[in-house]
């Protein structure tokens, strides 16, 4: 399972595929990180219980381990896994968002 | 008898400016606050004064930072909240004037805070740099700063699950080491700390209940949770509930529960499952559970209104655009409301007769009669979070 995701993550990468993501849905998911992941991460995402989002933190993890981190979650915290509501591709464009200086 | 006179035509003065609003040249309120309460914008960091007789917003108070999770004690006089935000600001706000008396940035991040029971002092808990420090309610300046246990050479465990208790203290639970400290601040330049240990794994919030006995810490690395008897800390905390928490299936869980509205009815304890989708009900005191009720989805915050016959109950990520009705003789869920997407907060009014409930999406607050279950009100408020109401002041725990 983890696998497979990481091969969908990779081919990602390289196809480019993540400028697909519609703008509604780009919307959707900036409310989503703000408003859901913010209730652990902080809604400036600045950190809580969930540590800070920001760019120079995130400097350790490439993009396609972040989309792996957000898909899958981290067992044994509470870091839950997304992939029930949240694509590879959309989750690639998540990781990438976090790594670049934008705030929600 | 000439200052006489002049006293008595300033009161006549001040007497007509006041009018019929019972509003001062000051631009402050002359009335009492027993009806009033605040809400929380947690995005555009301030906050709604309101007034619960006519639902009505009597001011909007910017200037309070970073309101994410925010949440709020009050003064004993009613008169002032204090606020707790994120970005580890205090803010004192005098909510007969609707403006800021103080404000302090007191920690890198915190999480919530409580007053003494006396009210001179307020103590805030911090995720960073961890720790709690305590302030005097009066003029926020620092009473006492207790550092918490080191993780790494440079944080601190996260504090969570602050609440007051009897007899001059503050009680908390630290996330990272698995701990509560009680601190006794009857001398508050001395504070007593007395620390129990291994009281189990990743506590992540806690309640006390409303007598000040009980203080009981949501575990997330462990099924369970830990239960102090403040009579008796002799005894140390212990595991009550022990089939309490994810299970072993291990559910992901995609908002905290929250302990603080634990529900106390009847003898009984509703109380939010982890992960599942589902509200326990445990015997107090005995702490066995004894049934287990199904629900639309995860619960957060499981509430009694004040006579304990109702739980309302609200849910989290995807299931926040509904609210569950319990009927804790019966055990069914006898009403299902779907207000709107981000049905965050709700609070009774002290007698329960009326509920409010913040609708984010919506950038509402919904009213909703408790005998009818039938929405009475609406008021406009942007991305609402926490309802606060005064009532609050006169009560151990919140
Ligand atoms: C229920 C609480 C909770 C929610 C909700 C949550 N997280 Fe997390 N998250 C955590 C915790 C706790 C960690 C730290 C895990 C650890 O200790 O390694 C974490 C870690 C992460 C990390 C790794 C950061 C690092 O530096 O190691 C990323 C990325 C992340 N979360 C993204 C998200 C995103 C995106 C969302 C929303 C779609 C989200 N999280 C929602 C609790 C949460």
């Amino acid at each position: 399972m983890l696998k497979a995701i990481l091969v969908t993550l990779i081919t990602l990468t390289s196809t480019a595929a993540v400028a697909d993501i519609h703008p509604d849905r780009q919307t959707e998911l900036i409310y989503l990180l703000k408003h859901d992941c913010g209730s652990c991460h902080g809604m400036r995402l600045q950190g809580g219980l969930g540590p800070a989002l920001k760019p120079v933190p995130l400097k350790r993890w490439t993009a396609e381990q972040l989309a792996m981190t957000i898909l899958s979650g981290r067992p044994g915290t509470p870091m839950p896994p997304w992939k029930p509501f949240i694509s590879p591709q959309e989750a690639l464009w998540l990781a990438k968002h976090l790594k670049s200086e934008i705030t929600p | 008898m000439r200052t006489l006179l002049k006293f008595l035509t300033a009161l006549l003065l001040i007497g007509s400016t006041n009018g019929i609003a019972g509003e001062s040249d000051s631009g402050c309120l002359t009335r009492g606050t027993g009806d009033m309460g605040i809400i929380v914008e947690r995005a555009s960091g301030s906050l709604k004064i309101v007034d619960r007789t006519s639902h009505s917003i009597l001011f909007h108070v910017d200037g309070l930072g970073d309101l994410s999770h925010a949440s709020a004690v009050y003064s004993r006089d009613e008169r002032y909240a204090y606020v707790f935000g994120r970005d580890g600001g205090l803010t004192k706000v005098d909510i007969l004037c609707g403006k800021i008396t103080k404000r302090v940035i007191q920690g890198g991040n915190s999480i919530g805070g409580a007053i003494s029971q006396d009210g001179t002092m307020i103590a805030v808990s911090n995720y960073e740099p961890g720790g709690v420090k305590i302030f005097s309610a009066a003029d926020l300046s620092l009473v006492a700063d207790i550092p918490a246990t080191q993780v790494t050479e440079k944080k601190g465990a996260k504090t969570v699950g602050l609440v007051d208790a009897p007899g001059q203290r503050f009680v908390f639970s630290l996330y990272d080491t698995g701990e509560i400290w009680l601190v006794d601040m009857s001398n508050p330049s001395k504070p007593v700390i007395e620390k129990h240990q291994n009281i189990g794994l990743q506590p992540y919030d806690a309640l006390i209940s409303s007598d000040g006995r009980y203080y009981i810490a949501g575990l997330f690395g462990e099924d369970g949770l830990s239960m102090m008897d403040l009579w008796h800390p002799e005894q140390k905390p212990r595991k009550i509930l022990e089939n309490y928490g994810r299970g072993n299936k291990k559910l992901p869980v995609y908002k905290m529960p929250h302990l603080e509205g634990w529900a106390m009815a009847g003898g009984e304890a509703f109380l939010p499952a982890m992960g599942q989708h589902q509200v326990l009900v445990a015997q107090r005191g005995s702490w066995k559970e004894t049934g287990r009720i199904k629900v639309h989805g995860q619960p957060v915050f499981v509430m009694a209104r004040p006579d304990g016959r109702q739980v309302w109950v609200n849910f989290a990520f995807p299931n926040n655009d509904t609210i569950q009705v319990i009927d804790t003789e019966s055990k069914q869920v006898v009403k299902t409301l779907t207000p709107g997407k981000g049905a965050l907060h709700m609070e009774f009014s002290p007698r329960g007769e009326e509920i409010w409930i913040s609708i984010r999406d919506r950038d509402e607050i919904h009213v909703f009669n408790t005998s009818t279950m039938e929405l009475t009100h609406k008021l406009s408020v942007k991305k609402p979070s926490g309802i606060f109401f005064t009532n609050r002041a006169h009560q151990t725990g919140l």
